[in-house]
């Protein structure tokens, strides 16, 4: 659970999108825009999951695919498939862009903060730490991720050298 | 016609204080022991042209005291004197004199005259063979603010100790004068700028009417104008007509000084006085307080426009003269399209659109190249910093300087030269210990400081390194705890503590030296580079010397770069590393069972990198040594072959920093964007050799 101040009526935006067939959130206010697959430049010696660096109006983002972080199994990018570019904050570098790869974005969802389940630990394809919690809306369940966690390139190395 | 001389004064002072630096680093430079005719001369050459432009604007001051310094020179320059230290130090003391006094015309301030008495003084003692005048130099800053109750112009020392409260002119143009297209009333109007304008014409040599021909000028005027103005103001407004019209000005003086006979004649030039009949006619332009307010201001912004001029190198212009027409072409082809739109020129449409995204990019690049200056801009102060700091503290202290034409954007320039100053200062004072002490130490008498520039990962990284004593961790500890900085069982790092002298009101110095230990400290040095969004590193070892690495985050640093292509990926190599690009023959090439292959260059037994090996490029076109191509480069002392497909094209390539949004990626120094639009990696050499040997 989130050390946020829960108060009743304390709603947030969260943006849904759908990775294999199952519905992600992330804060609607750390989206900077949503971009349409494009080719991008890989980065050598990088985990498989980030795709490579797009130039953003001058400025180098990278692109992490999320199925790829989770362990899913992989797809072709198909016209439908999209990035949302996403700022974040990070301890290291401060604020950050970064974009992932998502099959495709659904909807925008108000939550009352007081909704927002703690994730349980089994079940979940996705190691609790990077999750803010669980959202069960009319169309199903939504796992909201917390993308500062995520997304943190710090952690990536910690992959790397798993790996 | 007066035209604005002060157009001029601008470039005037530039290439002055150019030829002041050019004095400065060649008089720096002087091998005392084999003085070089040419280096004499090189300097002698830039006090002519100060000379001779000074005497140009009026300057005459600056004039005369260039001349004392060339005819030194000149002497030098002959052989007929001996090229001392003391000579040198008073010609040094006198570029700084030369400088002050130039600044100050420049903005319009007053000439600190006693101190170029001195420095005169100093000189014609140093050329009619009085020895140890340098000595006699009290330091410069005794000198600000020295004299400021002194009335001071331009020239005219004499002239100056009297009021003067105005000139009357005597102006009676010749025939011609409008045929040359001068224009008397604008002259009137320019002199009413300057002050208080009366002016009576005689119409005596007007014609009769049926004699009149309307484009000569038979008119002649007697002009006086009130106010505080130098002679060379005047002289300016009628610089046009000299030879067309008979002048005659004369100073007025105030009541209170009352003129010396002599110094009127020495002020009046009178070629031919008009005997006139005045009638008199309304005042040409009454000027108002309000109007004077103006013409002050903009001295002033022009003062602050010229600080911020830029010199640009003319190969950036040309590329951006380039990039303009390139537009202009795109421009017009979309509106020939434009005009007959039609849907199947659909394609021809998008592919213009993205022409012209891509040229606008492309200019807005160029034009953010054109604030890139070489650092050498900031560094090359510091030669006669540790020249000066050396001589004074006597210490031997050797500056090295590396990477100076690394290119910073211009504010970086401007907002790093001070904590760099404050970081030299301290490397020469406080890190270099004194020639006994060091030869005590077992090191060479002559300390080293190390002054160097130059790009990694998307940073410009500044070293300021010395070989001096280095940080004493216990100490900067114990004075921390002394000042009540850290808890007394604070336990710290050896880096933590390094970072204690950033603290505010932090400072070990065992006595204040007018070199450092004054004012500005550390933190503030620190408040600097992080206002500029890097930040400062500490490396010392006590008795070995420290390091002071400043990183700064640097998007708009530029880069000569060679495109090279590995399989469908297309990376940038430094084109300052490579050494040169070769085919390679099979019977070259050697492979050590675990440590790779080396193939044979001129006797070198070099590493071969395979990039597509160590990038995991896909598909690379070239999997045989014989195939591709190889690419001697070399970094940070390390030379090694890059195997590769093929070699494309040199372009200036934008750093952008793979950091700011992700982290290092070892191989790769930065990002940067191609003509195309997508991004391409920046190789990094050190960075190659290391994954090379994991």
């Amino acid at each position: 659970m989130t050390s946020h101040s829960l108060s009743e009526s304390q709603t947030e935006q969260f943006l849904t999108f759908e990775l294999a067939g199952e519905a992600y959130g992330i804060e609607i206010l750390k989206v900077q825009e949503i971009r349409g697959w494009e080719p991008v430049r890989k980065l050598p010696n990088t985990p498989d999951f980030v795709k490579g660096a797009l130039n953003l109006r001058g400025s180098i983002v990278p692109i992490i695919d999320l199925r790829e972080r989770f362990h899913m199994p992989k797809v072709e990018y198909t016209p439908t498939t999209v990035v949302i570019v996403m700022c974040l904050e990070t301890e290291t570098t401060g604020a950050a862009v970064m974009g992932i790869v998502a099959d495709a974005v659904s909807d925008v969802l108000d939550i009352n903060l007081a909704d927002i389940k703690e994730a349980p630990n089994l079940g979940s394809k996705i190691n609790t730490h990077y999750m803010r919690g669980m959202y069960v809306s009319k169309n199903g369940m939504v796992m909201l991720l917390d993308v500062d966690k995520l997304l943190n390139p710090e952690e990536f190395i910690d992959i790397i050298e798993l790996q | 016609m007066a035209i604005d001389m002060a157009q001029f004064h601008q470039v005037f002072f530039e290439e002055s204080f150019e030829g002041l630096d050019a004095m400065e680093s060649g008089l720096l430079n002087l091998d005392l022991g084999d003085v070089n005719a040419d280096d004499i001369n090189t300097i002698f050459r830039a006090a002519h042209s100060i000379k001779g432009g000074s005497g140009t604007f009026g300057f005459t001051s600056v004039s005369d005291f260039t001349h004392v310094m060339e005819t030194l020179l000149d002497e030098m320059r002959d052989g007929r004197r001996q090229v001392t230290r003391p000579a040198v130090d008073v010609l040094l003391g006198s570029v700084d004199c030369l400088r002050d006094m130039l600044r100050a015309i420049q903005n319009g301030g007053e000439i600190d005259r006693t101190s170029v008495a001195e420095h005169k003084a100093a000189l014609d003692g140093v050329v009619n063979g009085t020895h140890d005048m340098a000595r006699e130099f009290p330091a410069e800053s005794e000198h600000v603010g020295a004299d400021t109750t002194m009335m001071t112009t331009m020239e005219e020392p004499a002239a100056s100790e009297m009021q003067i409260v105005g000139w009357s002119i005597a102006f009676s143009p010749h025939l011609n004068l409008l045929k040359t297209g001068n224009d008397p009333v604008r002259m009137f109007r320019e002199l009413a700028m300057l002050g208080e304008l009366t002016s009576t014409v005689d119409m005596q040599g007007v014609p009769d009417i049926y004699d009149l021909d309307p484009e000569e000028c038979h008119l002649s005027w007697k002009l006086k104008v009130l106010g505080d103005i130098a002679s060379t103001e005047i002289d300016e407004v009628f610089d046009w007509v000299e030879d067309d019209c008979d002048l005659a000005k004369q100073a007025i003086y105030s009541a209170v000084a009352e003129p010396a006979p002599l110094a009127v004649t020495e002020q009046t030039q009178i070629l031919k006085p008009a005997s006139i009949e005045p009638i008199t006619i309304p005042t040409v332009a009454q000027p108002t307080a309000a109007e004077k307010e103006p013409k002050k201001e903009e001295s002033k912004t022009s003062a602050s426009k010229a600080s911020s001029s830029i010199r640009v190198d003319t190969g950036k212009i040309d590329t951006l003269i380039n990039m303009v027409g390139e537009l202009v072409i795109t421009q017009s082809m979309l509106s020939l399209i434009g005009e007959h739109f039609e849907l199947n020129k659909l394609d021809q449409l998008k592919n213009g659109l993205s022409q012209l995204e891509r040229h606008t990019r492309e200019l807005q690049e160029s034009v953010m190249n054109i604030r890139m200056l070489p650092i050498s801009f900031v560094f090359s102060r510091f030669p006669r910093l540790a020249h000066d700091i050396s001589s004074k503290l006597g210490k031997k202290i050797e500056l090295k300087l590396v990477g100076e034409n690394t290119e910073v954007d211009k504010t970086v320039v401007e907002l790093l030269s001070d904590p760099l100053v404050h970081l030299v200062r301290n490397s020469l004072d406080h890190g270099i210990e004194m020639p006994e002490l060091r030869r005590a130490a077992g090191k060479p008498e002559t300390g080293t400081v190390i002054l160097k520039a130059y790009h990694r990962g998307g940073n410009i990284v500044i070293e300021v390194s010395d070989d001096g004593k280095g940080l004493d961790k216990d100490k900067l500890r114990a004075k921390a705890i002394e000042k009540g900085l850290i808890a007394e069982d604070a336990i710290l790092s050896d880096k933590q503590c390094f970072e204690l002298i950033f603290m505010p009101g932090f400072s070990t110095a065992e006595k204040l030296t007018d070199i450092s230990g004054r004012g500005v400290g550390m933190d503030v040095v620190r408040r600097n580079i992080q206002a500029l969004g890097g930040n400062i590193e500490i490396i010392s070892e006590l008795g070995k010397g420290s390091t002071m690495a400043i990183h700064l985050p640097l998007t708009l640093a530029i880069l000569d770069g060679q495109s090279i292509a590995v399989g469908d990926e297309t990376y940038i190599l430094p084109l300052g590393s490579i050494i040169e690009s070769l085919n390679i023959k099979e019977d070259r090439v050697n492979r050590v069972v675990g440590k790779g292959e080396t193939f044979l260059l001129r006797g070198e037994y070099l590493p071969i990198i395979r990039i597509h090996e160590i990038f995991n490029v896909p598909k690379p076109k070239a999997t045989k040594l014989t195939d591709g191509l190889l690419v001697v480069v070399e970094g940070q002392g390390i030379r090694c072959g890059l195997f590769i497909d093929d070699l494309l094209g040199q372009q200036q390539v934008v750093i952008k920093s793979l950091e700011a949004n992700y982290r290092r990626v070892e191989g790769v120094s930065a990002a940067t964007i191609l003509g195309d639009g997508s991004v391409a990696l920046i190789l990094d050499i050190p960075g190659l050799v290391r994954l090379a040997n994991q």
